[in-house]
Protein backbone atom coordinates (compact mmCIF):
# COMPACT_ATOMS: atom_id res chain seq x y z
CA UNK A 1 0.00 0.00 0.00
CA UNK A 2 2.44 2.19 1.16
CA UNK A 3 4.41 1.11 -2.77
CA UNK A 4 1.30 2.20 -3.99
CA UNK A 5 0.95 5.70 -2.24
CA UNK A 6 4.56 6.59 -3.66
CA UNK A 7 4.18 5.95 -7.08
CA UNK A 8 1.42 8.29 -7.44
CA UNK A 9 3.31 10.98 -5.58
CA UNK A 10 6.33 10.09 -7.82
CA UNK A 11 4.81 9.37 -11.46
CA UNK A 12 1.41 11.33 -11.13
CA UNK A 13 2.23 15.11 -10.91
CA UNK A 14 4.63 15.03 -13.92
CA UNK A 15 1.95 12.25 -15.63
CA UNK A 16 -0.96 14.52 -14.65
CA UNK A 17 0.66 18.03 -16.47
CA UNK A 18 2.08 15.97 -19.67
CA UNK A 19 -1.09 14.80 -20.43
CA UNK A 20 -3.00 18.44 -19.96
CA UNK A 21 -0.69 20.25 -21.70
CA UNK A 22 0.02 17.52 -24.31
CA UNK A 23 -2.18 14.72 -24.56
CA UNK A 24 -5.52 16.71 -24.39
CA UNK A 25 -4.01 19.17 -26.86
CA UNK A 26 -2.87 16.41 -29.20
CA UNK A 27 -6.21 14.91 -28.97
CA UNK A 28 -7.89 18.72 -30.18
CA UNK A 29 -5.40 18.47 -32.99
CA UNK A 30 -7.07 15.74 -34.12
CA UNK A 31 -10.70 16.37 -33.04
CA UNK A 32 -10.56 19.71 -34.91
CA UNK A 33 -9.46 17.44 -38.12
CA UNK A 34 -12.84 16.22 -38.38
CA UNK A 35 -14.54 19.30 -38.26
CA UNK A 36 -15.64 22.22 -40.06
CA UNK A 37 -14.70 25.87 -40.07
CA UNK A 38 -17.49 28.27 -38.73
CA UNK A 39 -18.62 31.58 -40.91
CA UNK A 40 -16.63 33.55 -38.39
CA UNK A 41 -13.59 30.92 -37.61
CA UNK A 42 -15.42 29.35 -34.77
CA UNK A 43 -15.96 25.76 -35.11
CA UNK A 44 -18.50 23.48 -36.69
CA UNK A 45 -19.56 20.20 -34.67
CA UNK A 46 -20.49 18.12 -37.39
CA UNK A 47 -17.84 15.47 -38.79
CA UNK A 48 -16.58 15.64 -42.01
CA UNK A 49 -13.81 14.18 -44.24
CA UNK A 50 -13.42 18.07 -46.17
CA UNK A 51 -10.04 18.64 -44.77
CA UNK A 52 -8.78 15.68 -45.51
CA UNK A 53 -10.22 16.09 -48.87
CA UNK A 54 -8.49 19.41 -49.40
CA UNK A 55 -5.35 18.01 -48.99
CA UNK A 56 -5.15 16.60 -52.44
CA UNK A 57 -6.36 20.06 -53.77
CA UNK A 58 -3.49 20.79 -56.53
CA UNK A 59 -2.37 24.06 -54.50
CA UNK A 60 -1.79 22.23 -51.04
CA UNK A 61 -0.31 19.21 -52.68
CA UNK A 62 1.80 21.05 -54.63
CA UNK A 63 3.07 22.63 -51.06
CA UNK A 64 2.92 19.00 -49.23
CA UNK A 65 5.18 17.75 -51.80
CA UNK A 66 7.48 20.85 -52.08
CA UNK A 67 8.20 19.86 -48.44
CA UNK A 68 8.90 16.69 -48.77
CA UNK A 69 11.30 17.28 -51.39
CA UNK A 70 12.94 19.76 -49.59
CA UNK A 71 13.44 18.05 -46.52
CA UNK A 72 14.27 14.83 -48.09
CA UNK A 73 17.07 16.71 -50.20
CA UNK A 74 18.35 18.20 -46.60
CA UNK A 75 18.29 14.89 -45.19
CA UNK A 76 19.83 13.20 -48.21
CA UNK A 77 22.92 15.91 -47.87
CA UNK A 78 22.90 15.60 -43.93
CA UNK A 79 23.84 11.68 -44.69
CA UNK A 80 26.39 12.22 -47.43
CA UNK A 81 28.12 14.85 -44.95
CA UNK A 82 27.60 13.68 -41.93
CA UNK A 83 28.17 10.10 -41.87
CA UNK A 84 31.68 10.32 -42.80
CA UNK A 85 32.33 13.24 -40.34
CA UNK A 86 31.04 10.53 -37.52
CA UNK A 87 33.08 7.85 -39.40
CA UNK A 88 36.17 10.18 -38.63
CA UNK A 89 35.40 11.36 -35.04
CA UNK A 90 35.15 7.38 -33.95
CA UNK A 91 38.30 6.91 -35.57
CA UNK A 92 39.70 10.13 -33.10
CA UNK A 93 41.86 9.73 -30.41
CA UNK A 94 39.38 10.20 -27.14
CA UNK A 95 40.67 13.25 -26.13
CA UNK A 96 39.70 15.03 -29.67
CA UNK A 97 36.92 12.59 -30.02
CA UNK A 98 35.09 14.71 -27.15
CA UNK A 99 36.31 17.98 -28.33
CA UNK A 100 35.00 17.00 -31.48
CA UNK A 101 31.97 15.95 -30.05
CA UNK A 102 31.34 19.54 -28.07
CA UNK A 103 32.57 21.47 -31.14
CA UNK A 104 29.35 19.99 -33.11
CA UNK A 105 26.81 20.32 -30.47
CA UNK A 106 27.77 23.82 -29.36
CA UNK A 107 26.25 25.85 -32.78
CA UNK A 108 23.43 23.53 -32.19
CA UNK A 109 22.38 25.14 -28.87
CA UNK A 110 22.53 28.80 -30.23
CA UNK A 111 19.33 30.51 -31.06
CA UNK A 112 17.82 29.30 -33.95
CA UNK A 113 16.66 32.61 -35.51
CA UNK A 114 20.63 33.55 -35.16
CA UNK A 115 21.95 30.37 -36.90
CA UNK A 116 19.04 31.47 -40.10
CA UNK A 117 20.11 34.79 -39.74
CA UNK A 118 23.97 34.15 -40.16
CA UNK A 119 22.82 32.64 -43.93
CA UNK A 120 21.11 36.23 -44.81
CA UNK A 121 24.56 37.58 -44.11
CA UNK A 122 26.39 35.29 -46.40
CA UNK A 123 24.31 34.43 -49.06
CA UNK A 124 23.06 38.34 -49.59
CA UNK A 125 24.11 40.05 -52.46
CA UNK A 126 26.72 41.90 -50.78
CA UNK A 127 27.60 38.56 -48.64
CA UNK A 128 30.84 36.94 -47.66
CA UNK A 129 29.74 33.83 -50.71
CA UNK A 130 29.26 36.40 -53.30
CA UNK A 131 32.48 38.67 -52.20
CA UNK A 132 34.16 35.36 -52.30
CA UNK A 133 33.17 34.26 -55.55
CA UNK A 134 33.24 37.99 -57.39
CA UNK A 135 37.10 37.98 -55.76
CA UNK A 136 38.51 35.03 -57.25
CA UNK A 137 37.00 36.19 -60.18
CA UNK A 138 34.35 33.25 -60.79
CA UNK A 139 31.70 35.75 -61.52
CA UNK A 140 31.15 39.03 -62.73
CA UNK A 141 28.05 39.77 -61.00
CA UNK A 142 26.63 38.80 -57.56
CA UNK A 143 24.64 35.81 -57.70
CA UNK A 144 21.15 36.02 -56.73
CA UNK A 145 21.58 32.67 -54.05
CA UNK A 146 18.97 34.42 -51.53
CA UNK A 147 15.28 33.94 -51.22
CA UNK A 148 16.05 30.33 -53.62
CA UNK A 149 15.19 27.28 -52.75
CA UNK A 150 19.09 25.72 -52.01
CA UNK A 151 19.46 28.91 -49.31
CA UNK A 152 16.14 26.73 -48.06
CA UNK A 153 18.16 23.71 -48.19
CA UNK A 154 21.07 25.30 -46.51
CA UNK A 155 19.48 26.64 -43.65
CA UNK A 156 17.80 23.90 -42.79
CA UNK A 157 21.06 21.65 -43.39
CA UNK A 158 22.92 23.84 -41.43
CA UNK A 159 20.16 23.81 -38.39
CA UNK A 160 20.06 19.86 -37.96
CA UNK A 161 23.20 18.58 -39.33
CA UNK A 162 24.43 17.32 -35.68
CA UNK A 163 21.36 15.27 -35.44
CA UNK A 164 22.50 13.16 -38.28
CA UNK A 165 26.18 13.04 -36.70
CA UNK A 166 25.17 12.07 -33.33
CA UNK A 167 23.69 8.78 -33.31
CA UNK A 168 25.89 7.81 -36.00
CA UNK A 169 28.66 8.22 -33.90
CA UNK A 170 26.99 6.61 -30.48
CA UNK A 171 25.89 3.95 -33.32
CA UNK A 172 29.53 3.25 -34.77
CA UNK A 173 31.45 4.17 -31.53
CA UNK A 174 30.04 0.75 -30.03
CA UNK A 175 30.32 -1.42 -33.05
CA UNK A 176 32.39 -4.82 -32.69
CA UNK A 177 36.46 -3.67 -34.30
CA UNK A 178 36.51 -7.75 -34.13
CA UNK A 179 33.98 -8.18 -37.41
CA UNK A 180 35.70 -5.78 -39.34
CA UNK A 181 39.19 -7.96 -38.41
CA UNK A 182 37.15 -11.18 -39.35
CA UNK A 183 35.72 -9.68 -42.79
CA UNK A 184 39.54 -8.57 -43.15
CA UNK A 185 40.69 -12.51 -42.07
CA UNK A 186 38.20 -13.68 -44.70
CA UNK A 187 40.19 -11.50 -47.03
CA UNK A 188 37.11 -8.73 -47.64
CA UNK A 189 38.62 -5.75 -49.00
CA UNK A 190 38.42 -2.60 -46.40
CA UNK A 191 35.33 -0.95 -48.75
CA UNK A 192 33.94 -4.58 -49.03
CA UNK A 193 34.28 -4.66 -45.22
CA UNK A 194 32.63 -1.27 -44.85
CA UNK A 195 29.27 -2.58 -47.57
CA UNK A 196 28.85 -5.67 -45.72
CA UNK A 197 29.71 -5.09 -41.65
CA UNK A 198 29.71 -1.31 -41.13
CA UNK A 199 26.86 -0.29 -43.36
CA UNK A 200 24.32 -2.68 -42.60
CA UNK A 201 25.26 -2.87 -38.32
CA UNK A 202 24.92 1.27 -38.64
CA UNK A 203 21.66 1.55 -40.62
CA UNK A 204 19.05 1.52 -37.49
CA UNK A 205 21.40 4.70 -36.75
CA UNK A 206 21.58 5.90 -40.15
CA UNK A 207 17.63 5.87 -40.00
CA UNK A 208 17.05 7.71 -36.70
CA UNK A 209 19.25 10.26 -38.16
CA UNK A 210 17.30 11.01 -40.84
CA UNK A 211 13.79 10.84 -38.76
CA UNK A 212 15.99 13.41 -36.64
CA UNK A 213 16.58 15.41 -39.78
CA UNK A 214 13.73 14.74 -41.55
CA UNK A 215 10.72 15.50 -39.31
CA UNK A 216 11.96 19.21 -38.13
CA UNK A 217 13.27 20.50 -41.72
CA UNK A 218 9.31 19.69 -43.04
CA UNK A 219 7.48 21.25 -40.19
CA UNK A 220 10.07 24.36 -40.00
CA UNK A 221 8.47 27.59 -41.24
CA UNK A 222 10.94 30.35 -40.12
CA UNK A 223 13.97 29.00 -42.86
CA UNK A 224 11.51 28.98 -45.79
CA UNK A 225 10.57 32.52 -44.48
CA UNK A 226 13.05 34.12 -43.91
CA UNK A 227 15.79 32.22 -46.54
CA UNK A 228 13.14 31.32 -48.31
CA UNK A 229 11.80 34.94 -49.12
CA UNK A 230 8.18 33.39 -48.60
CA UNK A 231 8.49 32.47 -52.43
CA UNK A 232 8.55 28.57 -51.24
CA UNK A 233 6.12 28.49 -48.65
CA UNK A 234 6.49 25.01 -46.55
CA UNK A 235 3.68 22.94 -44.78
CA UNK A 236 4.95 24.74 -41.99
CA UNK A 237 4.33 28.54 -43.16
CA UNK A 238 0.72 26.80 -44.30
CA UNK A 239 -0.12 25.29 -40.56
CA UNK A 240 0.82 29.37 -39.11
CA UNK A 241 -1.49 30.58 -41.71
CA UNK A 242 -4.01 28.94 -41.27
CA UNK A 243 -3.76 29.49 -37.22
CA UNK A 244 -2.65 33.21 -37.21
CA UNK A 245 -4.02 34.93 -40.72
CA UNK A 246 -6.66 32.51 -41.99
CA UNK A 247 -8.13 31.48 -38.91
CA UNK A 248 -8.86 27.67 -40.64
CA UNK A 249 -8.52 25.59 -36.91
CA UNK A 250 -9.33 22.51 -38.38
CA UNK A 251 -7.49 22.46 -41.90
CA UNK A 252 -4.23 23.89 -39.80
CA UNK A 253 -5.03 20.78 -37.77
CA UNK A 254 -5.34 18.67 -40.68
CA UNK A 255 -1.62 19.74 -42.20
CA UNK A 256 -0.54 19.24 -38.54
CA UNK A 257 -1.56 16.31 -39.30
CA UNK A 258 -0.38 15.44 -41.92
CA UNK A 259 2.93 15.86 -40.60
CA UNK A 260 2.63 13.92 -37.48
CA UNK A 261 1.46 10.46 -40.19
CA UNK A 262 5.18 10.96 -42.00
CA UNK A 263 6.98 10.84 -38.43
CA UNK A 264 4.49 7.60 -37.57
CA UNK A 265 5.89 6.03 -40.40
CA UNK A 266 9.12 7.25 -40.52
CA UNK A 267 9.27 5.68 -36.37
CA UNK A 268 7.74 2.52 -37.69
CA UNK A 269 10.49 2.16 -40.30
CA UNK A 270 13.37 2.83 -37.88
CA UNK A 271 11.62 0.00 -35.34
CA UNK A 272 11.52 -2.06 -37.94
CA UNK A 273 15.45 -2.05 -39.15
CA UNK A 274 16.05 -2.06 -35.46
CA UNK A 275 14.22 -5.23 -34.89
CA UNK A 276 15.47 -6.38 -38.21
CA UNK A 277 19.71 -6.11 -36.88
CA UNK A 278 18.24 -7.54 -33.81
CA UNK A 279 16.86 -10.47 -35.01
CA UNK A 280 19.90 -10.90 -37.66
CA UNK A 281 22.09 -11.04 -34.56
CA UNK A 282 20.06 -14.10 -32.77
CA UNK A 283 20.14 -16.18 -35.68
CA UNK B 1 42.02 11.91 -46.25
CA UNK B 2 40.23 10.42 -44.00
CA UNK B 3 39.67 13.58 -41.79
CA UNK B 4 38.32 15.71 -44.80
CA UNK B 5 34.34 15.55 -44.30
CA UNK B 6 35.27 16.43 -40.68
CA UNK B 7 37.00 18.99 -41.55
CA UNK B 8 34.12 20.17 -44.15
CA UNK B 9 31.40 20.00 -41.73
CA UNK B 10 33.31 22.67 -38.85
CA UNK B 11 33.89 24.65 -41.45
CA UNK B 12 29.78 24.39 -42.62
CA UNK B 13 29.41 24.81 -38.98
CA UNK B 14 31.64 27.47 -37.93
CA UNK B 15 32.21 29.54 -40.54
CA UNK B 16 28.10 31.23 -40.56
CA UNK B 17 29.03 31.60 -36.38
CA UNK B 18 32.30 33.67 -36.73
CA UNK B 19 31.20 35.96 -39.91
CA UNK B 20 28.17 36.91 -37.58
CA UNK B 21 30.70 37.29 -34.77
CA UNK B 22 33.27 39.24 -36.51
CA UNK B 23 30.65 41.63 -38.17
CA UNK B 24 29.18 42.64 -34.89
CA UNK B 25 32.00 44.87 -34.08
CA UNK B 26 31.54 46.94 -37.69
CA UNK B 27 31.67 50.67 -37.69
CA UNK B 28 29.13 50.53 -40.13
CA UNK B 29 25.41 50.44 -40.98
CA UNK B 30 26.15 46.93 -42.66
CA UNK B 31 26.14 43.49 -41.43
CA UNK B 32 28.25 43.14 -44.99
CA UNK B 33 31.24 45.32 -45.49
CA UNK B 34 33.53 45.75 -42.73
CA UNK B 35 34.41 49.51 -42.33
CA UNK B 36 36.40 49.72 -38.91
CA UNK B 37 35.77 48.25 -35.66
CA UNK B 38 33.60 49.77 -33.19
CA UNK B 39 31.63 48.96 -30.62
CA UNK B 40 28.80 51.00 -31.38
CA UNK B 41 26.30 48.41 -31.84
CA UNK B 42 26.60 46.97 -28.71
CA UNK B 43 25.34 50.13 -27.38
CA UNK B 44 22.82 50.43 -29.62
CA UNK B 45 21.68 46.76 -28.02
CA UNK B 46 21.77 48.05 -24.66
CA UNK B 47 19.98 51.07 -25.56
CA UNK B 48 17.03 48.93 -27.12
CA UNK B 49 14.23 48.92 -25.15
CA UNK B 50 12.45 45.82 -27.49
CA UNK B 51 15.13 43.94 -26.36
CA UNK B 52 15.24 44.80 -23.18
CA UNK B 53 11.58 43.65 -22.33
CA UNK B 54 11.94 40.65 -24.61
CA UNK B 55 15.12 39.91 -22.61
CA UNK B 56 12.99 40.12 -19.44
CA UNK B 57 10.39 37.86 -20.14
CA UNK B 58 12.21 35.41 -21.97
CA UNK B 59 14.28 35.27 -18.80
CA UNK B 60 10.72 34.40 -16.39
CA UNK B 61 9.45 32.66 -18.52
CA UNK B 62 12.62 30.30 -18.23
CA UNK B 63 13.20 30.44 -15.17
CA UNK B 64 9.77 29.75 -14.08
CA UNK B 65 9.61 26.57 -16.76
CA UNK B 66 12.71 25.25 -15.31
CA UNK B 67 11.66 25.82 -11.53
CA UNK B 68 8.45 23.78 -12.72
CA UNK B 69 10.20 20.83 -15.06
CA UNK B 70 12.89 20.53 -12.34
CA UNK B 71 10.51 19.76 -9.38
CA UNK B 72 8.08 17.67 -12.44
CA UNK B 73 10.85 15.91 -14.12
CA UNK B 74 13.46 14.67 -11.38
CA UNK B 75 9.65 13.02 -10.12
CA UNK B 76 8.86 11.97 -12.95
CA UNK B 77 12.53 10.07 -13.32
CA UNK B 78 12.24 8.35 -10.21
CA UNK B 79 8.87 7.11 -10.47
CA UNK B 80 9.71 5.77 -14.39
CA UNK B 81 12.82 3.86 -13.45
CA UNK B 82 11.70 2.33 -10.17
CA UNK B 83 7.73 1.89 -9.84
CA UNK B 84 6.62 0.87 -13.27
CA UNK B 85 7.51 -0.61 -16.43
CA UNK B 86 4.65 0.58 -18.47
CA UNK B 87 6.03 1.26 -22.33
CA UNK B 88 3.02 4.04 -22.57
CA UNK B 89 3.95 6.26 -19.31
CA UNK B 90 7.84 6.01 -21.05
CA UNK B 91 6.08 7.21 -24.32
CA UNK B 92 4.86 9.97 -22.99
CA UNK B 93 7.41 11.01 -21.04
CA UNK B 94 9.56 11.19 -24.97
CA UNK B 95 7.06 12.36 -26.80
CA UNK B 96 7.61 16.34 -26.22
CA UNK B 97 11.34 15.13 -27.41
CA UNK B 98 10.37 14.11 -30.71
CA UNK B 99 7.20 15.58 -31.29
CA UNK B 100 7.37 18.49 -34.20
CA UNK B 101 7.21 21.53 -32.06
CA UNK B 102 4.84 23.63 -34.28
CA UNK B 103 1.82 20.34 -33.97
CA UNK B 104 2.73 20.91 -29.83
CA UNK B 105 1.92 24.82 -30.51
CA UNK B 106 -0.87 24.44 -32.76
CA UNK B 107 -1.66 22.11 -29.81
CA UNK B 108 -1.75 24.01 -26.72
CA UNK B 109 -2.95 27.13 -28.66
CA UNK B 110 -6.33 25.29 -29.28
CA UNK B 111 -6.48 23.96 -25.60
CA UNK B 112 -5.88 27.43 -24.47
CA UNK B 113 -8.60 28.75 -26.12
CA UNK B 114 -11.16 25.85 -24.97
CA UNK B 115 -10.09 26.33 -21.14
CA UNK B 116 -10.23 30.21 -21.96
CA UNK B 117 -6.97 31.45 -20.90
CA UNK B 118 -5.76 34.49 -21.59
CA UNK B 119 -2.41 34.59 -23.68
CA UNK B 120 0.56 36.13 -22.17
CA UNK B 121 3.59 35.04 -20.18
CA UNK B 122 1.93 32.20 -18.26
CA UNK B 123 0.97 30.89 -21.12
CA UNK B 124 4.28 30.10 -22.24
CA UNK B 125 5.54 29.24 -19.50
CA UNK B 126 3.00 26.74 -18.79
CA UNK B 127 4.23 25.37 -22.72
CA UNK B 128 7.84 25.43 -21.86
CA UNK B 129 7.26 22.98 -19.04
CA UNK B 130 6.24 20.46 -21.26
CA UNK B 131 9.18 19.86 -23.11
CA UNK B 132 11.47 20.97 -20.03
CA UNK B 133 9.93 18.10 -17.99
CA UNK B 134 10.89 15.64 -20.33
CA UNK B 135 14.19 17.09 -20.66
CA UNK B 136 14.79 16.52 -16.99
CA UNK B 137 13.25 13.23 -16.88
CA UNK B 138 15.84 12.34 -19.64
CA UNK B 139 18.54 13.95 -18.16
CA UNK B 140 17.65 12.43 -14.89
CA UNK B 141 17.20 8.78 -15.75
CA UNK B 142 20.88 8.34 -17.43
CA UNK B 143 21.82 9.55 -14.02
CA UNK B 144 19.75 6.63 -12.01
CA UNK B 145 21.04 4.40 -14.20
CA UNK B 146 24.12 4.74 -12.53
CA UNK B 147 23.40 4.60 -9.19
CA UNK B 148 22.86 1.69 -7.08
CA UNK B 149 19.41 0.95 -5.68
CA UNK B 150 20.87 -1.37 -2.92
CA UNK B 151 21.45 1.97 -0.97
CA UNK B 152 17.56 2.90 -0.91
CA UNK B 153 16.82 -0.50 -0.18
CA UNK B 154 19.40 -0.57 2.75
CA UNK B 155 17.52 2.83 3.95
CA UNK B 156 14.16 1.25 3.80
CA UNK B 157 15.26 -1.47 5.47
CA UNK B 158 16.92 0.79 8.22
CA UNK B 159 12.80 2.25 8.23
CA UNK B 160 13.06 5.35 6.81
CA UNK B 161 9.90 5.77 4.91
CA UNK B 162 9.79 6.76 1.02
CA UNK B 163 9.82 10.26 2.07
CA UNK B 164 13.28 10.11 3.93
CA UNK B 165 14.49 8.16 1.64
CA UNK B 166 13.77 9.96 -1.26
CA UNK B 167 14.91 12.90 0.33
CA UNK B 168 18.28 11.39 2.31
CA UNK B 169 19.65 9.16 -0.33
CA UNK B 170 17.83 9.63 -3.80
CA UNK B 171 18.10 12.77 -4.07
CA UNK B 172 21.32 13.39 -3.21
CA UNK B 173 22.84 11.01 -5.30
CA UNK B 174 20.93 12.57 -8.18
CA UNK B 175 21.87 15.75 -7.62
CA UNK B 176 24.55 17.12 -10.19
CA UNK B 177 21.82 14.91 -12.89
CA UNK B 178 19.23 17.40 -11.27
CA UNK B 179 21.35 20.49 -11.86
CA UNK B 180 22.37 19.05 -15.46
CA UNK B 181 18.47 18.82 -16.54
CA UNK B 182 17.63 22.06 -14.64
CA UNK B 183 20.52 23.85 -17.15
CA UNK B 184 18.99 21.68 -20.11
CA UNK B 185 15.43 22.91 -19.80
CA UNK B 186 16.56 26.83 -18.76
CA UNK B 187 18.66 26.68 -22.42
CA UNK B 188 15.69 24.91 -24.20
CA UNK B 189 13.55 27.75 -23.25
CA UNK B 190 15.96 30.55 -23.32
CA UNK B 191 16.14 29.50 -27.48
CA UNK B 192 12.67 28.33 -28.03
CA UNK B 193 10.91 30.42 -30.66
CA UNK B 194 8.11 28.52 -32.88
CA UNK B 195 5.99 27.12 -29.18
CA UNK B 196 6.39 30.70 -27.57
CA UNK B 197 5.39 32.52 -31.32
CA UNK B 198 1.85 30.55 -30.96
CA UNK B 199 1.35 31.42 -27.25
CA UNK B 200 2.70 34.65 -26.41
CA UNK B 201 0.21 37.24 -25.82
CA UNK B 202 0.63 40.00 -28.37
CA UNK B 203 1.74 42.22 -24.87
CA UNK B 204 4.49 39.95 -23.98
CA UNK B 205 6.96 38.87 -26.65
CA UNK B 206 10.11 36.99 -25.56
CA UNK B 207 13.79 37.06 -26.93
CA UNK B 208 13.54 35.19 -29.26
CA UNK B 209 10.31 37.05 -30.94
CA UNK B 210 11.60 40.07 -31.33
CA UNK B 211 14.81 38.50 -32.75
CA UNK B 212 12.23 37.24 -35.19
CA UNK B 213 10.52 40.78 -35.95
CA UNK B 214 13.76 42.45 -36.08
CA UNK B 215 15.41 39.77 -38.83
CA UNK B 216 12.15 40.01 -40.83
CA UNK B 217 12.10 43.63 -40.76
CA UNK B 218 15.56 43.98 -42.11
CA UNK B 219 19.21 43.08 -41.23
CA UNK B 220 21.39 45.32 -39.19
CA UNK B 221 24.52 44.83 -37.45
CA UNK B 222 22.79 45.38 -34.03
CA UNK B 223 21.12 41.77 -34.70
CA UNK B 224 24.87 40.41 -34.83
CA UNK B 225 25.89 42.16 -31.48
CA UNK B 226 23.24 40.42 -30.02
CA UNK B 227 23.86 37.09 -31.54
CA UNK B 228 27.40 37.36 -30.40
CA UNK B 229 26.11 38.21 -26.71
CA UNK B 230 23.49 35.42 -26.76
CA UNK B 231 26.54 33.27 -28.57
CA UNK B 232 28.56 33.63 -25.55
CA UNK B 233 25.87 32.80 -22.73
CA UNK B 234 25.03 29.73 -24.80
CA UNK B 235 28.67 28.47 -25.37
CA UNK B 236 29.33 29.27 -21.46
CA UNK B 237 26.24 27.52 -20.15
CA UNK B 238 27.06 24.23 -22.49
CA UNK B 239 30.46 24.21 -21.31
CA UNK B 240 28.89 24.17 -17.69
CA UNK B 241 26.49 21.37 -18.45
CA UNK B 242 29.23 19.00 -19.62
CA UNK B 243 31.76 19.99 -16.94
CA UNK B 244 28.79 18.71 -14.35
CA UNK B 245 27.59 15.92 -16.58
CA UNK B 246 30.76 14.68 -16.82
CA UNK B 247 31.17 14.73 -12.96
CA UNK B 248 28.21 13.02 -12.57
CA UNK B 249 29.05 10.03 -14.74
CA UNK B 250 32.68 9.77 -13.31
CA UNK B 251 31.32 9.90 -9.37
Amino acid sequence: MRRLGERFTLLGPGLAYLTALMVVPLVLVLSYSIFQRGRFGGLVHEPTGENFARLFDPLYLDVLVTSVKLAGVTTVLALLLGYPTAYAITKLPPKWKTVALIALVLPFWTNFLIRTYAWIVLLSPAGLVNDALTGWGLIDEPLQLLYRRPAIVAGLLYAYLPLMVLPLCAALERMDDELLEAAANLGARPARAFLSVTLPLSLPAVITGCVFVFVPSIGNFVVPELLGGGQTAMVGNLVRDQFLKARDWPFGATLALAVVAMLVVLLMLQAWSARRLQGGRDA
Amino acid sequence: MRRVPLWLTFVFLYVPIVVVVVMSFNAGDSPFNWSGFSLKWYGELAADEQIRTGLGNTLIVAAGSTALSTVLGTLLAVGLARHTRSKLLDAIATLPVILPDIVLAIGLLAFYALVQLTLGLYSVLLAHAVFGTAAVAAVVRTRLATTDPSLEEASRDLGANGFTTFWRITLPSLAPGVVAGALLAFTLSIDEFVIAFFTAGPQSPTLPIVIYSMVRFGVTPEINALATVLLAVTFTAILAVQRLTRLAGTR
